[in-house]
């Protein structure tokens, strides 16, 4: 059997039933953990969207945590409470967003794409830090949205399957995108546009309405941070923030369905338990973990072109 | 005489101080093939590029298919029936021989914002780009990644795609570059029985080629136009002998 399928299979089975496993162990804490890996990943599918199948590497995807948190914040700190209301309009704004950063940098290429992205995110980020009625720098404490009657968020188990629930919707819609008419126009203006063009496609039009879709769904992340936390602050959307979203896609594989959920595990796992480990081997050294991860990374860019997915077996499609 | 399809008239353009395209009028009719000759500089290319839309003349006029197309992007005079093959192959080289004419169809078939629908099943799109394969000798080759074709059946697969657009009229960039004798033989075979469907500009190096497909010649000389005239009044054209001819026969 392919190895992948066995993989990804026993993965999403373990996390299918996550809250039970850690109630079971006695481990309340690695929820949280495997809340925010959940969250990642559907941040980090979103931006493997527009680098993966796009071919467009975006270092601004942070900024759609911030947005589409400080869409639920500002609005749960003026009282509007209601998650049917704070959601869409959390979505819509972020797709806003996408399209106006978009209809610019992608007219654009290669790192000059990548600086505008950037500074956008950048722009967002300083923004948020100025907004002193919300916070300011220290960032906003809120009430998670409501969705009366139906699920309640400060439920940590609830709040992880509602979690898991929009992930595995994402994969789902991602595999059916990947091989759409629309996946395909991407995927080949990625291989070479100046053909894509010539066959009469304007590609334009096609990466700007898959970078829309992205910052939806990195929208859709952020109102799920924003909710894990109960918590907004401009550190959501450093463009710290937007490297490790790189990197989570690059050590999965980029364009690989399920490459961003192995990178988010691998990523959020060595930043947990090796800080720990270190500091067992020495106190203090845990402060360092990035100097076993950072070589890792380069081991995985030399020797594993296709992240962690390419170790899975050659890949169809 | 044949309706005019493609025409320019009196187009211009410099770059810095060169005239690359001087007041060039040329005309492409329905079911023949107009071939563009010229020593290397003439402006050949330039000329192609404001023909194809990644070029912006600085004056004069493109009409194709009966509208100024002069300031339309490339990709929508593509949608109206203006095909082109590339001087350097260009396939999307890790899709297969059919994925690449599928998506030529595709493009062809309307938008494409469709996003759940498997498109690499869809027969309204793999059929016709099955047969379009066929069409060019590629059929038992066409679930190869694009890669794997020699340069010769990626120049044909090139000629599908284009082909898969029904395009109204072709422009063919130099499609006999770095083909074999025999290779060549066989697309000169295959574009002469294209004529039926649309009108072809022929750019070409390879003078049999010219001569033996051509219906008109044009040919550029610094950018301005020599002379046009069938194969017969070009070959006695002493000063096309003199600038162009003479030092290749």
């Amino acid at each position: 059997m392919n190895p992948r399928i066995v993989v990804t299979g026993l993965l999403l089975a373990l996390f299918a039933i996550l809250p039970l496993l850690t109630q079971a162990v006695g481990q309340p804490y690695l929820l949280s953990v495997g809340t925010r890996v959940v969250i990642w990943t559907i941040a980090a599918v979103s931006l493997n969207m527009i680098l993966g199948y796009g071919g467009l590497v975006s270092f601004g995807h942070a900024a759609f945590f911030g947005i589409g948190g400080y869409a639920v914040g500002i609005l749960a700190a003026e009282g509007v409470q209601s998650g049917w209301l704070q959601w869409p309009v959390a979505l819509l704004a972020s797709a806003a967003w996408a399209a106006a950063v978009g209809a610019l940098s992608l007219r654009t290429r290669g790192v000059y794409f990548l600086m505008i992205t950037l500074a956008f995110a950048q722009l967002v980020y300083y923004l948020s830090s100025g907004l002193e009625a919300y916070g300011g720098d220290d960032g906003l404490n809120i009430s998670r949205s409501r969705f009366t009657g139906l699920i309640d968020l400060r439920d940590k188990a609830a709040f992880y399957w509602l979690c898991f629930a929009a992930l595995a919707a994402t994969l789902w819609f991602c595999s059916r995108l990947a091989n759409s008419r629309f996946g395909l126009v991407l995927r080949g203006a990625r291989s070479n546009e100046l053909r894509m063009t010539a066959l009469g496609f304007p590609v334009f039009r096609y990466r700007l309405a898959a970078f829309t879709m992205s910052g939806a769904l990195g929208g859709l992340s952020g109102i799920l941070l924003a909710n894990e936390g109960a918590y907004v602050s401009p550190a959501m959307m450093s463009w710290m923030k937007s490297g490790d979203l790189i990197v989570i896609v690059v050590l999965g594989g980029i364009g690989a369905l399920f490459g961003p959920l192995y990178g988010a595990i691998v990523f959020f796992a060595v930043e947990e338990f090796l800080k720990p480990l270190l500091d067992l081997l020495h106190k203090g050294w845990g402060e360092y973990w990035q100097i076993v991860f950072g070589p890792l990374l380069v081991v995985i860019a030399l020797y594993a072109r296709g992240g962690i997915d390419s170790l899975l077996g050659r890949r169809h499609g | 005489m044949a309706e005019v399809l493609l025409s320019t008239d009196r187009l211009v353009k410099r770059f810095g101080g060169l005239l690359a395209t001087d007041t060039v009028s040329i005309e492409v009719r329905a079911g023949e093939i107009h071939a563009l000759i010229g020593p290397n500089g003439a402006g050949k290319t330039t000329l192609l590029g404001q023909l194809t839309g990644h070029l912006t003349p600085d004056s004069g006029h493109i009409h194709f298919a009966g509208r100024d197309v002069s300031r339309l992007p490339a990709h929508a005079r593509v949608r109206l029936g203006l095909g082109r093959s590339f001087q350097i192959t260009s396939v999307l080289r890790e899709f297969t021989a059919l994925d690449n004419v599928a998506l030529a169809v595709q493009a062809h078939a309307g938008h494409s914002f469709r996003f759940l629908g498997d498109a690499r099943r869809d027969p309204a799109l793999r059929d016709p780009a099955r047969r379009g394969l066929e069409a060019v000798g590629l059929g038992p080759r066409a679930d190869l990644p694009a890669s794997a074709l020699s340069h010769g059946e990626q120049r044909q697969l090139e000629i599908a795609m284009a082909l898969a657009g029904v395009p109204r009229v072709l422009l063919l960039d130099e499609p006999m570059a770095g083909m074999g004798a025999e290779e060549s033989q066989l697309l000169v075979g295959f574009l002469r029985g294209l004529k039926q469907r649309c009108g072809m500009l022929l750019i070409e190096h390879d003078m049999d080629a010219v001569f033996a497909l051509a219906d008109r010649i044009t040919v550029l000389v610094y950018g301005r136009v020599l002379a046009t005239g069938t194969p017969e009044d070009i070959r006695g054209n002493p000063e096309v002998r003199q600038a162009y001819l003479g030092e290749a026969a």
